[in-house]
Formats: structure tokens, C-alpha cells, sequence
């Protein structure tokens, strides 16, 4: 749909950027300022949530094309453009990342009271980032937004966060800055090879296969840091635990959605070869990610770790649907990344909930919640059940499309990742005993209120959202099914292309 | 229509749950008791059209998951297996159902109670009626989750919750059988609607998998992994630990998930896939032999329990292995023949228990009971119309449908058979044994309760006793009746396509021509037990401690259940958080911590002190400066590569 008359992915972009501009303009007395960057941060996002619903209803589901496509001369002398579009693959990050910092907005209303100025504006900028780099279609400027969104975080976890937030920023820094120079320099490689940054060119691109190999290598010291991969996922924890709860969605919902975008956006269609060379590799690391870090869940003593933890297990159930190069495997991991996106999200939402209350994250802190707290046990247990994966909510519906992927292509890593199975229940329910149920309430939290009704606003869309990917994901699964089977098509024609000259892939 | 009565139970569910705290505990009560009463009384038209005119048929309802050749519905199936299945689960849960109204009464959350036990239902439903493997998973999945919640009911106990989660973990390790059989199935006929994949089994008779290097016969995998699924369900031997353990939730659930319907899940599933067991002998052969030593394991454990209602579960556990190792003898419709008979009369051991349970103020421990027949006759003869139906007595249902599974498994003219056989004679008077046993050490002799409890000894309200007495009435006369439609002359023509057996595979229709001994034996034996266990626990008081004495490390190991639970214990939880404590710190820590960031930030700290000086403290210089940062890199690595 490019001839749609407004450049709508550039409106979503920046809308939030305008309203970061703006947030920026309120001047007077603090608690006004504060006010005021409240509900503008809420409108804006509002709107800009809106605004991305209408490229989800006018989307084309029938089409692997970019859509909405804009294209306009950036550097012409370097032949580099501001070239935006989506696909089946990234619409639901682009809504993923709009429907989220709404939410976002709201659960930090009253909790964040110091520089709220700064905060919202943080927040907005960081969903400038994010959705560009979701639409982005020119390397270079997804490597501009790619980079760009660890600004805004690196500062809300530096700022807002918790008593270690130095640490965990620098460690979160670090990690991340170490891949992206990488990234870096494979980008400047690219465009010496071929001479633009037009991804769908690139795309076209049969890069030499030495030259594959070392690319491969450099996104994926870049990618498998966001996932986050074993043996790469330590930041992870750190930064969840001192990072504010907003700042805790968007990381895992988003941020960590990052890395596997960049597999299937860049790795598989760019460097098939290399891709199909790294798979076993990338199955490794996900299957001792998937066993390794439940385990270690099970040992937590601080609920924002233990879902960190978390995250980092079924990130790789992800990992493995998309280099199993099959229809199951790769949409699976697609759904997998949304149902985490939203399940994740809420879990840390959860937690922010009882934060706010206690200023504690110490699981030993709480026990027999359910007693003062009955709708908010209900909550959690919803997103609980969709942690461990239970058919009817969206977790099931990506973790077993994963597995049926992995199965048809390798089944001791099927039956390896399926264990995940076992032990992701375990850790999950061992929490809920321990936060929720008890002979009677802990005294020091008799006090303790249920949820409110901002708050009941705030988990109400993710409730709704995981039963109905969970029951009815045929929505979903329509947009993203032609973009999947044109990178599959495209995959396979190219290794057939290869595999004519030289060995068969692995 | 038909939709109706797997849907009614979930509407309950929903209004109980949303509105339970607005309308009270007797109307959530009555609204679910209502639901489910509708929806048994529905089932019987269905039942009428769909088995006995035989009118099967499937009912679409919603796309589910739909990814490339993975296509998979929501979608109803109505044959003669799932039409007696939903008759008796929506039958036997009304009962409950209204029970439950009287047991629960003085409960502070009657409405979460209702709600649970009507979700549950709604499960059961959606798993009998399952046309595809996913949906079954689906159904197996919310009943674990239902019996979950109602384990850990009362969530005040510490033993309830412990329960609770044991209950859901170790059926999730049968349920990773169960998922990998799915991927399998997939994998295999590229589908996993049972259809398709029954349709296309005899085809894939001789197909391979190929696993790390090893031929492994394609079908027979298919059927292990998902009769692991089966295991985990219904409490086979290996993952039953569960099962005595969730005797801490309310007895109303214990009758109904763990006696009469859930655990039966595993039994039915299996007789579903008949069509693809049929052609996988060694999984068959494999079904029988774990069937036939759970019934043995069980049983024996049975004999020395002192909780009233651990009796019954390990009974329950002894009598699904009857189950299994008949269909291990490809006698499916004998097999579905006692979940159905055993549904009545385990429900109303159960639900008997409960009132003596309810007269006794909550005690449970058989050894400070007795001496109460006469004061609570009516649940006194109830509990002898159950033991009477569960020992398999002439005329009970029990007599029908457990006599033609040993039959069977005599007929089957097999080792494997024949290991079944007198497994099963065995084990038919340890059943008499322990059932009197129960009777004698609940009901007779000197009371050992102290007098308060003595002189509030009762008969439990009309809503408990009348649905018990429904299913006694069904524990006397079901086998009776069903005999010849399920296992008789009649089944051929009743069960149709949805039980596929092979000519090869005749033990069942050989059973009827079985030696007249062999019939005789098992209430012969039975009648062995009943009055061992009067001389043992009314007439010769002294022996069971004799004995116990003599034998001590006979005693102990069933005392200790065999030990599984301590072994469990010592090999796979203890080490599970030892090992993730151990990564964590370690691996994470030390390792990959010590050598990466940690390694690299000792470097840098030096460097972070200086920029630390820089610090304003205004959030978009930070910003500002980063951003100009990366653009003064990409300029020069650009203007580099452009010179």
C-alpha cells in the first residue's frame, strides 16, 4: 500500500518525538509540569497507538511486500535513504512497542515523582527508536534507531532505577556496546561489498560465502546480546532488577525482541548460507539457555531476577523456531516473541504492583497475598499460566509451534527444549506458593491493598490480549504467514543457488 | 445443541467466578449444580442419536491454530466413545455438583469452589469430545489446571499447596511425553487431526525414526511417548506419586477428579488412539505390563494406609491399572466398560468417606474412627453397596466389568496375558481385603474418637445423601445393564469405528469362552479377602501387628509406598535447586560475569570515575551528548570508507 495518501509509519514514528518536544515546552511549577507531562505522554502515545492500528487494519495480509512504504534521499552521495516499510514480520513489533508505552505511561503515573518531565520524554523518545527500528528499511538508519533505543534506556535504568543502577547501566552498556561496534563495522563491510544500504537490495545480494561467515559473526555478537543468549544474557538480570518497572516492560517486551528481528530481518535473508553453517551453534546455545536458566529460576530469591531469568528460557524456545527455517518453527517464534512480549510485560507489571506497595522484590518478603490481595492473585495467575505455556493462552500457541518446528528438523533438540516444559512450571508455581498462599497473611502486610482501578485498566488489555492469542490466534497468524513463507521461499532458492557448487548445508 | 452441553459447565464456571461474591454462596451453588444438571440431562438425547442410532458427528466451532500444514479447530467430536464419556462425566459432576452444595456449606469461599469444579467439567468435556491431538492436549491441560486449583483449595495448608504443585509437575513430565507424541504424530502424517492420522496409521506400519544414530519403529514411539502422557494422567506406576498426595483437596473433588472422571482421561485416551495402538504391539504389550503391576503396587500399598481417603486413591490407582493392561490386551470396550462402572461406584466410595469424614468433625486418620455404624446407617450401607461394587461381588457393577477384563487378559493366551491374569486375580482379593478392611477399621468395634466428636456423630443433609444414593443405585445395577453393550454381543454394533481392534487381537470376544475357574476365581477370591480381613481387623485384632512385626521390611517398604516418593526426592528435586543455585552463582557469577562485564569494567572504571565528573544531572544532556556521540562515529567510519 504505498500509495496511501499520509506517510503513516512516519507519523507513528514521530508523533512520540513530537510529544517529547512538547513535554519539553511546559514550563511553571513543578507539580503542573508534572501533571501536564503526564497526560501528554498518555495522549501522545494514545494517539500514536491509534495511529498504528489503522496500519494494522489496512494492512495486506496477502502480500510478502513491504508496505506502507517511504522512500526519500537522505545521503544521496552515499546512496543512503530514509526508506521505511513493514512486512508481516514487523507489524506486530510496531504494535507490540505503541500498545505497550501507553500502559507503560499509566503504571508510572504515580509512582514516578521525581523529574517526571524527563521521564515521559524519556519514554517517548525510547518508542521513536523502537518503532523505527521496526520500520526501518535502510541499514543504516535501523542502525541509527537500533542504537538509539539504548539511549533512552540506558538512562532510565540509570536514572530511575534501583540501589546497584550504576552498575547494571554500564554493565548493560557494555554488553550491548561491544555487539553494536561489531554490528558497526559488518554494516561498513556491507557497503563496501555492495555499495548501498537498501535492505531489500540486500536481500537480493549473493554475498561471497567467507564473507558470509564473518558477518554472520558480527550481527550475531550484536543480536545474541539482546535476545539474550547464553552465555551472553548476565546484563539481563542486573538491568531488570534495578531498572524501573516501566522500564522493565519495555525491556523485556521489546528490547529483548530486538536481537531475534535481526535474525530474521537481516541473518537469514542476507546470509543464508552462514545461517544454515551457525545453526547448530544457535540451537546449542538455545537448548542450554532453555535448561541452564530455569534451573537458575528456581534458585531466585527476587521475583524481578526469577522472571529475568525467565525471559532468557523462553527466548530460546524463540531462537530455535527461527533457524529451524520451517513455516511451524518461524511463525511460532514470531507468536512466542508477541505472547512473551505481553506476558513478560505483565509479569513485571505484577511485581511493580506489589514494589510500589512494599519496596521489596524479595519473594521471602511476601507470602499469603491471596488473602488481602484476591484480584490481584487472579491476575498474576493468568500471566503465570501463560508463562508455563498453558493451551488456551498465548504462550501455549508459540512454544508448541516452536517445538513442532524443532521436531521436524531436529529432534533431540526438540526433546532437549521440551524439558522447558517441566521446569518452567516448576520455578512458576513455586513462586505463586510462596508470594501468594500461606496459612494466613504475613503481619507486616496487613495493610496491603488490592488492585485499584488504574491499575485493573492496566492489566485488562494484556488479560484480554493473551486469551486471544491464545484461543483465537488466526488474526495474528494470517498477517504474518506470507512474509514467513517469502523468507523461507527465498531462504531455501538460495541455498539450492549454493548447495549446487558447493556442500550441502549442515 | 450438542455444543451446549460442553459449554453449560463453563458458563457456570464464569458466572460463579465473576459474579460469585454478588450473588452469594447458595445461588453459585445452585447456579453451577443447575448448569451441570442441564447439561447430564442433554446428554442423553445426544447420547440416544449419537450411539444408539448411531448419528455420529463432528462440530465445527473456531479456527484455532493455523500455520502452514499445522491447521488445527476447535471442533467437537460426537461418537459412540465421546457420547459415553460426556454422559457419564456431566452425570456423575451434577452429582457432585449438588453434593458439594451440602459438604461445602459452612466453606468461607463456596463460590471459587463451584467455580473450579464447573471449570474443571468444562475440560473433561472439551477432552472427550477432542477431534484433533491438540485440542486433547487442551482438555488434558485445563483439567490439570483445574485439579491444581481445587488440590490447593484450601490454600491455608501447607500439604494442600506442596499437593497441589506436585500434582501439576509430575503430570507435566507425562505431559512432555504427551507433547513430544504430538510433534511426533505431526512429524509423521504431517496432521493431527485424528482423521487424517488414523486414516494414514496402517500405512506407517513399518515407517522409522531415526534418533542420535538409532532405527526406532515410528509407531511404537508415537504411542510410549504419548501413553507417558497417559501415565502422568491417570497415576501409572512411576508418576503416581501425585495422586494419594491430592487427597488434601476437598473429598467432592476427590471423587470427582481423582476417582471418577480425570484420572480416567490417560484411560481414555488410549482407547482413542486404538486405531494407532492396534498396530504398535510392543507399546501394547508395554501399556499392559505397567497397567498390571500399578493394579499390584497399588494395591498392596492400599493394606497398610491409615488416612480413610488414601485408601481410596490408591485403590483408584490399582483399579485404572485394571484399565490399562485390558486395553494392553486390546480389550478397549472392557477397559471403558470399568472406567464407566468404577466412575459410580469410586465416586460414591469417595462421596461416602466424605460424610463419614463430615460426621467425624474432619477426621480422616481410620484409627480414631470405629464403632459408628449405627449411628450413620444410611452412609454405612452406602459404603457396603461401593466395597461391594469395588471388590467385584456377583451382580455389583464391579462383578461385570472387572471380571471381563481378567478374563480377557486370560484369553489373550499371551506371557504377557497370562502375567496380567494373575496379577489381576491377585490383586481382586487384596481390593476385598483393603475395602473391609476400611469398613471394618471406619464403621466397627470400640470408637477411638473422643466423646465430643462421638456425640456429634450424624447423617449428612438431604443434598449429600441423595446424590449418593443415585450412584449406588448405578454401582448395583450399571454393570448389569451395560454388559451386553459395551463388552457383549451388542458391542460390535454400539462402539462401531470409534474402537479399532484387530482381527489378530481377540481376547476380548474370546474372553466369554474362558474356562468356567477362570471366571469363578476372581469372586472367589474376593470373598477370600473380605473375611481375612474380618478375621484380621474384628475377630484377631492382634495380627496385623503380629505380622508387621514379622515381616518389618515387608511392612516398611509398604508403609513407605515402595519408597518412590524419597527416591524422587533424593534424585530429582533436591538436585534441581542445588544445580540452578549452583550455575547461578558459579556459572553466572564467577564465570561468565568474571571474565565479560566484570573483567571489562574493572578496566574501565577508571575511565566511568572520570566521565562520572561530567555528571549535570539534566536528563537530555545525557541524551544529547550520546546522540551526538554516535553520529560523530558513523560520520567518521563513513567519511573514511566514502575517502
Amino acid at each position: 500500500m504505498s500509495d496511501w495518501p499520509l506517510p503513516l509509519l512516519s507519523l507513528t514514528i514521530f508523533l512520540p518525538l513530537v510529544g517529547a518536544g512538547s513535554i519539553l515546552m511546559i514550563r511553571g511549577d513543578a507539580e503542573i509540569v508534572a501533571r501536564n507531562a503526564r497526560y501528554a505522554a498518555l495522549w501522545t502515545s494514545l494517539i500514536t497507538f491509534l495511529l498504528s492500528l489503522v496500519i494494522w487494519a489496512n494492512f495486506d495480509t496477502s502480500t510478502a511486500d513491504f508496505q506502507f512504504v517511504e522512500k526519500a534521499n537522505w545521503i544521496p552521495a552515499y546512496n543512503i535513504s530514509y526508506y521505511l516499510g513493514v512486512d508481516g514480520i514487523s507489524i506486530f513489533f510496531v504494535l507490540l512497542a505503541t500498545f505497550l508505552t501507553p500502559l507503560c505511561v499509566i503504571s508510572s503515573w504515580k509512582v514516578i515523582q521525581d523529574r517526571v518531565k524527563e521521564y515521559m520524554i524519556a519514554f517517548l523518545v525510547l518508542e521513536t527508536m523502537m518503532v523505527g527500528m521496526f520500520c526501518a528499511l535502510d541499514f543504516l538508519l535501523f542502525y541509527v534507531f537500533f542504537e538509539g533505543v539504548l539511549i533512552p534506556m540506558f538512562l532510565i535504568i540509570g536514572i530511575w532505577g534501583g540501589a546497584r543502577r550504576v552498575y547494571s547501566a554500564f554493565k548493560f552498556f557494555l554488553y550491548t556496546l561491544t555487539g553494536s561496534v561489531l554490528l558497526l563495522l559488518a554494516l561498513l563491510a556491507i557497503y563496501a561489498e555492495v555499495g548501498t544500504t537498501d535492505v531489500p537490495v540486500l536481500m537480493e545480494h549473493v554475498f561471497p560465502r567467507t564473507m558470509q561467515l564473518w558477518l554472520w559473526l558480527a550481527f550475531f555478537a550484536s543480536f545474541a546480546v539482546k535476545v539474550p543468549m547464553w552465555p551472553f544474557h548476565t546484563w539481563l538480570p542486573d538491568a531488570h532488577t534495578e531498572a524501573p518497572t516501566a522500564g522493565s516492560v519495555i525491556l523485556a517486551a521489546v528490547l529483548l525482541k530486538m536481537g531475534a528481528y535481526g535474525y530474521l530481518r537481516f541473518s537469514i535473508p542476507m546470509l543464508p548460507y552462514a545461517s544454515a553453517y551457525f545453526t547448530p551453534l544457535i540451537f546449542t546455545l538455545s537448548v542450554i539457555a532453555i535448561i541452564y536458566t530455569s534451573l537458575v529460576a528456581l534458585a531466585q530469591d527476587d521475583m524481578k531476577k526469577l522472571i529475568a531469568y525467565s525471559s532468557v528460557a523462553h527466548m530460546g524456545f524463540v531462537t530455535i523456531g527461527i533457524f529451524t527455517f520451517n513455516v511451524q518453527g518461524i511463525e511460532g517464534a514470531i507468536i512466542q516473541m508477541l505472547s512473551h512480549g505481553i506476558v513478560s510485560a505483565a509479569l513485571f507489571l505484577c511485581v511493580g504492583v506489589l514494589y510500589d506497595r512494599e519496596h521489596s522484590r524479595d519473594i521471602s518478603h511476601y507470602g499469603g497475598l491471596v488473602h488481602r490481595m484476591p484480584n490481584f492473585a487472579v491476575v498474576f495467575a493468568v500471566f503465570m499460566l501463560a508463562a508455563i505455556g498453558l493451551p488456551g493462552t498465548s504462550g501455549f500457541v508459540g512454544e508448541f509451534l516452536t517445538l513442532v518446528g524443532a521436531y521436524q528438523v531436529n529432534t533431540v533438540v526438540a526433546l532437549l527444549a521440551t524439558t522447558g516444559v517441566i521446569l518452567g512450571a516448576a520455578y512458576m508455581l513455586w513462586l505463586y506458593r510462596r508470594v501468594f498462599y500461606a496459612r494466613r497473611i504475613r503481619d507486616h502486610l496487613k495493610d496491603i491493598v488490592d488492585l485499584d482501578k488504574r491499575e485493573i485498566a492496566v492489566f485488562a488489555p494484556l488479560v484480554a490480549l493473551v486469551l486471544w492469542i491464545g484461543i483465537y490466534p488466526a488474526p495474528f497468524l494470517d498477517a504474518i504467514h506470507a512474509s514467513v513463507i517469502g523468507l523461507i521461499d527465498q531462504y531455501e532458492a538460495a541455498n539450492a543457488i549454493k548447495t549446487a557448487t558447493g556442500p550441502a548445508r549442515p | 445443541m450438542y455444543a451446549a452441553t460442553v459449554f453449560l459447565p463453563l458458563i457456570g464456571a464464569i458466572i460463579a467466578g465473576l459474579f460469585g461474591r454478588l450473588i452469594g454462596d447458595r445461588a453459585a451453588g445452585w447456579v453451577c449444580s443447575g448448569a451441570l444438571l442441564l447439561s447430564a440431562l442433554l446428554a442423553v438425547p445426544m447420547f440416544y442419536e449419537v450411539a444408539i442410532l448411531d448419528n455420529p458427528r463432528d462440530v465445527e466451532l473456531l479456527t484455532w491454530i493455523d500455520s502452514g500444514t499445522f491447521e488445527v479447530s476447535w471442533a467437537l467430536r460426537f461418537d459412540a466413545l465421546s457420547a459415553v464419556m460426556v454422559l457419564v462425566v456431566s452425570f456423575v459432576s451434577a452429582m457432585i455438583h449438588v453434593y458439594s452444595i451440602g459438604y461445602m456449606a459452612t466453606d468461607k469461599s463456596v463460590p471459587r469452589f463451584f467455580c473450579y469444579l464447573s471449570l474443571f467439567t468444562f475440560f473433561m468435556l472439551a477432552l472427550v469430545t477432542a477431534n484433533n491431538f491438540l485440542q486433547l492436549y487442551f482438555g488434558w491441560e485445563g483439567v490439570g489446571l483445574a485439579s491444581y486449583l481445587l488440590i490447593g483449595f484450601w490454600y491455608e495448608r501447607p500439604a494442600a499447596n506442596a499437593a497441589a504443585i506436585k500434582a501439576f509437575i509430575v503430570n507435566r513430565v507425562g505431559d512432555f511425553g504427551f507433547a513430544l507424541g504430538i510433534m511426533a504424530v505431526f512429524f509423521l502424517f504431517n496432521s493431527v487431526g485424528f482423521d487424517t492420522v488414523f486414516g494414514a496409521t496402517p500405512g506407517m506400519a513399518d515407517k522409522t525414526f531415526n534418533f542420535l544414530g538409532w532405527e526406532v519403529d515410528a509407531l511404537t514411539t508415537i504411542c510410549l511417548l504419548l501413553f507417558l502422557g497417559a501415565m502422568g494422567k491417570s497415576a501409572q506406576l512411576g508418576l503416581h506419586t501425585w495422586l494419594p498426595d491430592a487427597m488434601e483437596g476437598p473429598t467432592p473433588v476427590s471423587a470427582l477428579i481423582h476417582a471418577a472422571t480425570m484420572v480416567t482421561a490417560g484411560v481414555f485416551m488410549v482407547v482413542r488412539l486404538s486405531p494407532m495402538f492396534e498396530y504398535a504391539p510392543v507399546a501394547l504389550a508395554v501399556v499392559a505390563i505397567v497397567g498390571a503391576s500399578t493394579a499390584f503396587f497399588a494395591a498392596t500399598v492400599a493394606m497398610v494406609q491409615t488416612d480413610i481417603k488414601r485408601v481410596i486413591a490408591y485403590s483408584t490407582c490399582s483399579q485404572l491399572g485394571y484399565m490399562f493392561f485390558a486395553i494392553g490386551v486390546s480389550a478397549y470396550s472392557a477397559a471403558i466398560f470399568h472406567l464407566v462402572t468404577h466412575a459410580f461406584f469410586k465416586a460414591l466410595l469417595f462421596l461416602a468417606s466424605g460424610a463419614v469424614i463430615h460426621a467425624m468433625s474432619d477426621e480422616q486418620d481410620m484409627r480414631k474412627m470405629g464403632g459408628i455404624w449405627r449411628a450413620i446407617p444410611i452412609t454405612y450401607g452406602l459404603m457396603w453397596t461401593g466395597s461391594l461394587a469395588l471388590a467385584g461381588l456377583p451382580f455389583f457393577a464391579g462383578f461385570y466389568s472387572k471380571d471381563i477384563i481378567i478374563e480377557s487378559a486370560f484369553a489373550a493366551a499371551t506371557g504377557i496375558g497370562q502375567y496380567a491374569f494373575w496379577i489381576g486375580v491377585i490383586v481382586a482379593a487384596l481390593t476385598a481385603f483393603y475395602s473391609w478392611r476400611l469398613i471394618v477399621m471406619t464403621f466397627h468395634g470400640q470408637p477411638r474418637a473422643d466423646e465430643k466428636v462421638m456425640a456429634h456423630v450424624h447423617e449428612a443433609p438431604k443434598t449429600m445423601l441423595i446424590p449418593m444414593v443415585v450412584l449406588a443405585v448405578g454401582a448395583i445395577v450399571i454393570g448389569a445393564l451395560g454388559f451386553d453393550t459395551f463388552v457383549g454381543e451388542g458391542a460390535a454394533a454400539f462402539w462401531r469405528d470409534s474402537i479399532v481392534v484387530l482381527p489378530a487381537h481377540a481376547a476380548l470376544a474370546d474372553a466369554h469362552d474362558v474356562p468356567l475357574w477362570v471366571k469363578l476365581l476372581p469372586p472367589v477370591v474376593a470373598v477370600g479377602g473380605i473375611v481375612l480381613a474380618y478375621i484380621f481387623y474384628m475377630f484377631r485384632p492382634e495380627l496385623p501387628g503380629f505380622l508387621a512385626g514379622r515381616f518389618r521390611a515387608v511392612h516398611a517398604l509398604l508403609v513407605n509406598k515402595w519408597y518412590f516418593d524419597a527416591i524422587y526426592d533424593r534424585i530429582f528435586v533436591a538436585p534441581a535447586h542445588a544445580i540452578g543455585l549452583g550455575f547461578w552463582k558459579s556459572g553466572d557469577g564467577a564465570v561468565i560475569d568474571g571474565i565479560g562485564p566484570d573483567g571489562l569494567a574493572a578496566a574501565t572504571r577508571e575511565l566511568a570515575r572520570r566521565a562520572g565528573r561530567l555528571q549535570s544531572g539534566y536528563v537530555y544532556h545525557y541524551a544529547f551528548a550520546m546522540l551526538i556521540g554516535v553520529a560523530a562515529m558513523v560520520s567518521w567510519y563513513l567519511f573514511q570508507q566514502a575517502g
